[in-house]
């Protein structure tokens, strides 16, 4: 388990940044607030289904910072100097985005606890919406390691607006339905709505693990393929 | 057969190894059999192939052409192999800016497997070996450069190499500084297989058992320092120190002697033979107030000079 000193130090890295660290928490909880007496206008305004779509747009932002932290180390002599030890470059990939997954977990609970006292009300089961966001936000982490083994420190907040635009447009703000058309079907071939029709599946209608297995399926299957990418991508950055 | 055995003797072998970017050949099949425990020394101006040559053995360079092997694994065929063997203090310092001097030194012998009470002895050595025993809690961003450049060398050798690349180790530095890092890397001789790229001829000439004077992405000469410049003994070198050195009087002994490089105070005449009483009394009769003459010892930079007909600080 070398690569997990590699992970201990990029966990280092992201806690002593405490800015980035605190608006990937802060903001999404800080949007369920500001969001809250638009309930009236609407069910869509509601936490119930806002929650779902925050929490995803927080997740957005561990692309960044993941797939930042790895393009910087990228252009530093750092990593010339780490690839040089016995490492393979799934293990750098892991160590990358290891110290993600907690801040994922803490945006989930900080959102959803929130939401809870803002009214927000869960029909089904509420393990299976927290593991369909979970599987998501390791599907925007491995985003993050195809932008950070891919562009350079200057692109990727640029290809990061572009991962923005997909969340916002997959239905994080408001519903997919009315977007129709190209959008919509674009939209449907990604992950990112899928994980919304599920989780505000569970959450509004109370359906089982049946009734959103395509959708927990098609997140699950992307978030593979966004680590092999990223995993891929690296490996051919190791030796020029 | 032992790790140290494979490489039968030797710990770097180079088998015509090339490397193209485009059109521009930055090595061009380069041999070297380099032995266990020997500190070789890759001298050359920026641009003559050096750095590349060790990206290539750390792999993180692909060959053009030919390979190499490190305590006999094949960079290309085995780099994880390869990589349990070496380590790096590369050109540009290389740390971890958030972490402090301990963290970085523990994350090198961790990702290179080490045990974390080894790594923490052999940091607490390092650390007072480089004098940073006192700063070693402070994150190191807070350090000068030559603090981070010490720091660099120590996070080559926590992991205990057998083969060290110290990939111009003192570029930058101020001259004190420079002395503590050449007085660690001596301490290093005969323990370690090292690697030593530099432009500075003191630094090679004080440390390396043999050197490779590379440019343009050839080895143009090899040998121990004192082979080198034994190799040019056919040369000598004047030192003229004078007053009223005038340009006319320069370019009239360039007539005779092609070399003559202006100095602070006077002139330097380089040729097979130099006639000091015949240089001397050209000078006079044009108004020259010569203080001082005297043979100058063959520098590196003179062997350099005239295997390449360049400065090695061009």
């Amino acid at each position: 388990m070398r690569f997990m000193e590699l992970a201990k130090r990029n966990f280092k890295e992201m806690y002593r940044d405490p800015l980035s660290l605190g608006l990937a928490i802060g903001l999404p909880a800080g949007l369920l607030l500001v969001f809250q007496p638009l309930g009236k206008f609407g069910s869509t305004w509601h936490p119930t289904y806002l929650a779902p779509g925050i929490v995803i747009f927080g997740f957005a932002m561990l692309t960044f910072s993941s797939g930042m932290i790895l393009a910087k180390d990228r252009e530093s002599a750092l990593l010339s100097r780490l690839l040089t030890a016995p490492l393979r470059a799934n293990d750098f990939i892991s160590a990358y985005s290891l110290p993600y997954i907690p801040v994922a977990i803490i945006q989930i609970v900080v959102v959803f606890g929130i939401g809870a006292l803002l009214g927000l009300e869960i029909a089904g089961n509420a393990g299976l919406v927290f593991l369909v966001l979970f599987i998501m936000s390791i599907g925007y982490i491995g985003l993050g390691m195809i932008l950070g083994a891919f562009f350079t420190e200057k692109q990727v907040p640029i290809v990061w607006i572009a991962v923005n635009l997909l969340t916002i447009f997959g239905g994080a703000w408001f519903p997919l339905e009315i977007m129709g058309g190209v959008i919509k079907s674009t939209m449907d071939a990604l992950p990112f709505a899928h994980s919304l029709y599920a989780a505000r599946d569970v959450m509004l209608g109370g359906v089982g693990f049946s009734d959103i297995a395509i959708d927990f399926y098609w997140v699950l299957g992307y978030t593979i393929v966004f680590f092999a990418l990223g995993v891929f991508l690296f490996r051919r950055r190791m030796v020029e | 057969m032992t790790e140290s055995t494979r490489g039968n003797g030797f710990a770097i072998q180079t088998f015509s190894i090339s490397r193209e970017f485009g059109d521009l050949v930055a090595v061009n099949s380069i041999d070297l059999s380099i032995k266990e425990g020997e500190l070789f020394s890759m001298l050359g101006p920026n641009g003559a192939g050096k750095t590349t040559v060790i990206k290539m053995l750390c792999c993180l360079l692909r060959p053009s052409s030919g390979t190499a092997t490190i305590m006999g694994h094949d960079i290309q065929k085995d780099p994880i192999a390869v990589k349990k063997m070496i380590d790096i203090s590369p050109q540009e310092t290389a740390i971890a800016e958030h972490l402090n001097a301990w963290e970085n030194l523990s994350l090198m012998g961790g990702i290179h497997g080490f045990e974390k009470e080894g790594v923490k002895k052999r940091s607490e050595e390092l650390l007072e070996l480089m004098g940073l025993t006192n700063r070693a809690k402070d994150q190191v961003r807070k350090y000068s450069g030559g603090m981070k450049r010490r720091l660099s060398i120590a996070m080559a050798l926590v992991s205990d190499p057998q083969v060290l690349f110290l990939d111009e180790p003192t570029l930058g530095l101020d001259p004190q500084s420079r002395r503590s890092i050449w007085e660690h890397i001596a301490e290093l001789k005969g323990k370690k297989t090292i690697v030593l790229t530099t432009h500075y001829l003191e630094e090679a000439d004080a440390l390396a058992d043999r050197i490779a004077i590379i440019d343009e992405g050839k080895i143009v000469a090899l040998g121990t320092p004192r082979e080198l410049k034994d190799s040019i003994t056919d040369m000598q070198v004047m030192v003229v120190k004078a007053k009223n050195l005038t340009s006319d009087a320069i370019e009239g002994l360039r007539e005779i002697y092609p070399e003559v490089k202006e100095i602070e105070d006077g002139i330097e005449i380089k040729a097979k033979e130099v006639n000091f009483s015949a240089v001397v009394d050209y000078l006079r009769p044009k108004g020259v107030e010569i203080e001082s003459t005297s043979q100058k010892q063959i520098t590196l930079d003179d062997v350099f000079l005239q295997l390449t007909g360049k400065e090695l600080r061009e």
